[in-house]
């Protein structure tokens, strides 16, 4: 019931398979980075928790039931959708105002228009961009509207958030705001996060435990300090000596 | 012609143009968003003869209503032949295709990104549907102003259904067929005028519309 559980994964494009995890499972309020060269599969790792990709096997707990992915419909995977939030490294904001982007997944959840108006106010303050309300959300920076798609995942209070390399286009003062709103409301929050990174250091700073992705499997999961410093495999001891270049 | 009937003439065309589309749009728009978010069995076929039906030769349509609605056709109890309600019936089956078709492209140019964010933050299907259309709106917009200059410049099917009656089912098309096979051509000319006017000025409105949205869209 308090984790967050992954079993029997398999996702194939034609017949290469690009991700084959048997079990994974994640504790309620940590925080876990996944790390891993290009093209190893943690994208898709993040889509299928997501519910973006259906896997050609597989199940997903969420904080409840086991639930089988392969036969899910959009209908059936709402309420679980509804526990995510989930950032990609590219946000994409709708033609319409700041505003109106954050409160979205609150007006999809009909909330009061009282609560909603709370609650995007909290979450504009908290990514230090309460000014921009107002202003039409396809004419932010790629900063500003990075935090925005922060504020629109985090609003809704989710049990797990999902970020996607959400820095990588980032420059340091943002990434370093960024870093800042997602470990407050960690710990503010008991939620579940995995964040997928190339910037090993923020992976370091970040989580409590890291995953390593390689070829469509996970091959080791350490606590973050035992993940850097002892690394059990080879090509985690090359990937994170940077000699594993991707 | 009396300055009276040309009003009412224009004002029927108007009306059964308008109330055709706006039929058209409750019924195009829907079918167009979900067939451009969603994939199923079957949909290349529905596809292919909506495009199709964008095409629909007008004199077709209107023979084809006509039969559904003459006297001895399946729905000839209606008594609906020779009516302003079967010139509406001709012009919704012939605006209903432009309206899904151009629908569709419109929510296919969006990028998948949208839904994606769209499903992330918990939109239901129905919900999913009105962001999409929403996000849409540009190319949705330039659907409508094609299938209503469509509707009010056709003349085939409104002639074959509604009987260009005088006082009951003439409208501007089959008014200046009238009054140029009876030499009146000034007054064909003056009504095309017409004509070409409502067009323009509803093309222009919402191109207006078309133009502001991709001002707003594009940085
Ligand atoms: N729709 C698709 N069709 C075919 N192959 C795909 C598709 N989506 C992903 N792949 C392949 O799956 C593999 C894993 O992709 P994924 O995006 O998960 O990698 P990643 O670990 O996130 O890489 P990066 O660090 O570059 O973002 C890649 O080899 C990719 O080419
Ligand atoms: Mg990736």
């Amino acid at each position: 019931m308090n984790r967050v559980e992954v079993r029997n994964l398999q996702v194939s494009y034609g017949n290469k398979t690009v991700l084959a995890v048997e079990h994974a499972s994640f504790e309620r309020g940590r925080f876990y980075g996944i790390v891993g060269p290009s093209g190893a599969g943690k994208s898709t790792l993040l889509r299928v928790i997501n519910l973006l990709e259906k896997p050609a096997s597989g199940s997903l707990q969420l904080f409840g039931d086991e639930t089988d992915l392969t036969s899910l419909s959009y209908s059936k995977g709402l309420p679980l959708q509804r526990k995510m939030g989930f950032v990609a490294q590219k946000p994409s904001m709708f033609h319409a105002s700041v505003y109106e982007n954050v409160s979205l997944g609150l007006r999809y959840r009909k909330r009061e228009k009282a609560e909603i108006q709370m609650l995007v106010q909290e979450a504009l303050d908290l990514v230090e961009l309460s000014h921009l309300a107002d202003q039409r959300a396809n004419t932010l920076s790629g900063g500003e509207a990075q935090r925005i798609a922060l504020a629109r995942a985090l609003v809704i209070k989710p049990k797990l958030l999902l970020l996607d390399e959400p820095t990588a286009s980032l420059d340091p003062y943002n990434i370093s705001i960024f870093e800042r709103v997602i470990q407050t409301f960690h710990r503010q929050t008991n939620t579940t996060v995995l964040m997928i990174t190339h910037n090993l250091p923020q992976a370091r700073r970040l989580a409590q435990t890291c995953l390593f992705v390689n070829k469509g499997r996970i091959v080791e999961w350490a606590d973050t300090d035992a993940f850097f410093n002892r690394p059990a495999c080879i090509e985690l001891q090359d990937f994170v000596s940077g000699r594993m270049i991707c | 012609m009396m300055t009276q009937d040309v009003w009412e003439v224009i004002w029927l065309s108007l009306q059964v143009t308008t109330v055709s589309v706006l039929i058209g749009m409750l019924l195009g728009i829907p079918t167009g968003t979900f067939l451009g978010l969603y994939t199923f069995r079957g949909k290349r076929l529905v596809v292919a003869l909506i495009y199709t039906c964008m095409g629909l030769p007008p004199v077709l349509v209107g023979v084809v209503v006509y039969m559904l609605l003459s006297r001895y056709g399946p729905l000839g109890a209606l008594g609906l032949l020779f009516t302003p309600e079967a010139m509406i019936i001709a012009q919704i089956v012939l605006v209903t295709p432009i309206l899904a078709g151009l629908t569709m492209s419109a929510v296919q140019a969006k990028e998948r990104a949208y839904w994606e964010t769209a499903k992330s933050l918990g939109a239901s299907p129905v919900q999913m549907m009105l962001t999409i259309v929403k996000e849409a709106r540009g190319g949705i917009w330039s659907g409508v102003a094609a299938a209503y200059g469509r509707a009010i410049s056709e003349v085939g099917a409104v002639m074959l259904v509604g009987g260009n009656i005088e006082h009951h089912t003439r409208v501007m098309t089959t008014a200046i067929i009238l009054e140029t096979r009876t030499g009146n051509f000034t007054a064909g000319l003056q009504l095309g005028l017409v004509l070409l006017a409502i067009s323009f000025l509803f093309n222009s409105f919402l191109m207006a519309g078309v133009l502001n949205q991709m001002r707003n869209g594009r940085r």
